[in-house]
């Protein structure tokens, strides 16, 4: 499944061009390439340059603050944070099921950020490698480049966004890092004035999202060459899926599929995620790199996001989206599509199905009630899981009798994509680099490849602190004896 | 502000150690953004494909405080460049959230990170040369360089910074006032 180009024999004898920072994605991040006196490609490299610390200075802090700081990895999904640790907290309160109200308050609330986040990444972030080519202008190819040579495709891809924004201040009180989860439920529900200023807008922001997906669905069919092979290779994907394996952005379960479509596992309660998922760490970057268990870490890493979850759910519910999906797998042949660049399309039909489902939970009276929090019998570890604009995203969690917690374990979606998007780059690298004079176009062959998954570096740099694992002997008076750490 | 002039000011903006939020907030100006690009070009940023700060930039915006050595070289090189330098939110203000690791030793973090959490299925701390080292603490950037503006919140709203822009570009102090200036 892979190709070798990740570590080189004799780096001292070859020469490193950098493309740092890696631009129009979230956060910080640098590819190195070392060449040799041929413009041989030796060695490509994705670094995460990075790190913060989150995990472990939220140890010590009571489990009622986390949903709050937690979201504060990531500027561009914030609610993804929010919901994944509300989610972790409701099993820590004992909120075995929320009231209808709280779990359609955050399913509003996720589903904005979801049409948020993807707009942001197509229109303001990618459309411009798609609509002006990859080795365009470097001065036209950005946002303010789309704006003067295709007006409304900008014009539409900010509303859209703005959209979503509104979809978050009106259920988390604020824009970025609002407030509206807690555990065991929200804090507020939906007045009728907000819900009626968010549906006097919902039927032309359907229509959008209709139009997205045709745009990226033409660019993507006139030119099968590029699209379909384009930093191809071939893995294992993995999402949750909903009921009856519908797509489902905020609740399921974890399947996982082979690069041939053949489950490799199905129905997973995500509480155990960890007997399923192991990470190897590498010295060149601060990212870890998961994998499957049961398959093992030379193949046992995968894909996560869009193109996963689209071709991983059996069905998606509402109907302008479940239609795009049907014309996506029949394009695709009836195996599963591994082109990067199929990112784009699925990630325009998921917008499309949040911008549906906006509108049918907006029709639903729930949103309005008044019984907004429960909690039941406590327990002290939880999980949360959520599908983030970007992926699978894992929060865990142990609080002691004390409410503070003490270990917190993350795996955020980028992080799931660590080793797909080094592939990408490398096997760009081997087609568009080897043995050509490098240029600013080529290079941005390469962060085109990585834009393809919008990765989002700040969430990946969390990676930091967590419960180390520790055996200590004390005597009958509580002293410490002996202690032993696995290092 | 007048009418647009013929020169646009040239902008440059970054995020250090911080969580990309301050930018989606510029963003929130939404459509506001059209008028802007009348007043203002973008240089680096991470919205554009311009990796190094131009020479003659009027304005440099910082989002995010210092966590490793490369932040503050990214810094430096934005002083030197900017005419007008500001510190947007919590985390180029006074470090924000990434500085609460700061009563922790990195040595430990690391150590208890890449060598002793679980689900590893090996123990290893990242010590490639590529990576930029790691400062022992998280600093706000006006202990590196000369700040002019403060913008403060978590982060501040896209009216705060609409407000702030339109002030600095019809040539006005800029002043947030009641409502818009905010800390959390």
């Amino acid at each position: 499944m892979t190709y070798n180009l990740e570590t080189a024999a004799h780096p001292e004898k070859l020469r490193r061009v950098a493309i740092d920072p890696v631009s129009r994605v979230e956060g910080h991040g640098k590819v190195t390439i070392l060449l040799d006196d041929q413009n041989k490609v030796h060695q490509v490299r994705l670094h995460i340059v990075e790190f913060r610390g989150f995990e472990k200075f939220i140890q010590g802090r009571p489990y009622w603050e986390v949903p709050v700081m937690v979201q504060r990895l990531c500027g561009i999904c914030p609610v993804s944070h929010h919901l994944a640790a509300s989610k972790a907290m409701d099993v820590i309160v004992g909120a075995r099921k929320l009231t209808p109200t709280a779990e359609k308050l955050r399913r509003l609330m996720h589903y904005g950020q979801m049409l948020q986040s993807h707009a942001l990444h197509f229109f303001h972030l990618c459309s411009p490698d798609l609509l002006f080519g990859f080795d365009s202008d470097v001065t036209k190819r950005n946002i303010v480049g789309v704006a003067a040579a295709h007006p409304e495709t900008a014009k539409r891809g900010v509303l859209l966004r703005k959209f979503g924004q509104e979809v978050i201040r009106h259920t988390a009180g604020k824009r970025v890092h609002g407030t509206g989860s807690v555990p065991g439920g929200v804090n507020k529900a939906l007045t009728v004035a907000e819900r009626d200023e968010l549906l006097k807008d919902i039927y032309p922001i359907i229509a959008w999202s209709r139009d997205a997906v045709h745009l990226i669905q033409k660019v993507h069919i006139q030119d099968p060459g590029l699209y379909n092979s384009f930093g191809i290779f071939r893995s294992n994907f993995m999402s949750i899926v909903g009921h009856n394996g519908d797509l489902d952005f905020y609740h399921g379960s974890l399947r996982a599929r082979d690069d041939n479509g053949k489950l490799i596992f199905d129905g997973v309660d995500y509480q155990d995620y960890d007997r399923y998922i192991e990470e190897e760490v590498k010295p060149w970057s601060y990212m870890k790199f998961p994998f499957l268990r049961s398959i093992g870490k030379e193949n046992g890493w995968y894909k996560v996001g869009p193109l996963a979850r689209v071709q991983n759910c059996d069905q998606i519910p509402t109907p302008f989206a479940e239609h795009e999906r049907k014309e996506f797998v029949d394009y695709a042949g009836g195996t599963p599509m591994h082109a990067p660049l199929a990112y784009h399309w699925t990630r325009m039909i998921e917008m499309l199905h949040a911008a549906e489902a906006i509108k049918e939970l907006l029709h639903d009276d729930d949103l309005l009630g008044a019984d907004l929090v429960v909690q039941g019998e406590r327990r002290t570890d939880g999980v949360g899981v959520i599908e983030a604009p970007r992926g699978t995203l894992f929060h865990h969690y142990r609080v002691d009798e004390n409410d503070v917690v003490t270990m917190a374990n993350l795996i955020v979606s980028t992080t799931n994509n660590n080793q797909a998007m080094n592939e990408a780059v490398r096997h760009v690298a081997r087609r568009y680099l080897h043995g050509r004079e490098v240029t600013e176009g080529l290079l941005n062959h390469i962060e085109v490849a990585i834009r393809a998954f919008d990765p989002c570096l700040s969430c990946a740099t969390h990676a930091l602190g967590k419960m180390p694992l520790e055996v200590e002997l004390v005597d009958a008076e509580g002293a410490l004896v002996h202690r032993l750490s696995r290092s | 502000m007048d009418a647009p002039g013929k020169k646009k000011l040239k902008v440059a903006t970054t995020s250090l150690a911080g969580c990309f939020g301050c930018h989606m907030s510029f963003l929130d100006i939404d459509e506001r953004l059209f008028t802007l690009l009348d007043y203002i070009e973008f240089d680096r940023s991470p919205l554009t494909d311009i990796k190094e700060v131009s020479p003659d930039c009027d304005l440099g915006i910082i989002e995010g405080g210092l966590c490793n050595a490369e932040n503050v070289h990214v810094l430096r090189e934005f002083r030197k460049n900017c005419k007008v330098l500001v510190a947007i939110g919590a985390c180029a203000v006074n470090g924000g959230l990434p500085a609460q690791r700061n009563h922790l030793p990195l040595s430990t973090i690391l150590e208890e990170v890449y060598h002793t959490s679980p689900g590893l299925a090996n123990g290893l701390i990242p010590n490639d040369p590529e990576l930029p080292l790691p400062l022992n603490k998280v600093h706000p950037i006006h202990e590196v360089v000369k700040i002019d503006y403060f913008l403060p919140g978590c982060p501040p709203s896209g009216d705060a910074i609409w407000k702030f822009l339109t002030d600095l570009l019809a040539g006005r102090e800029p002043e947030l006032g009641h409502g818009l200036m905010h800390y959390d």
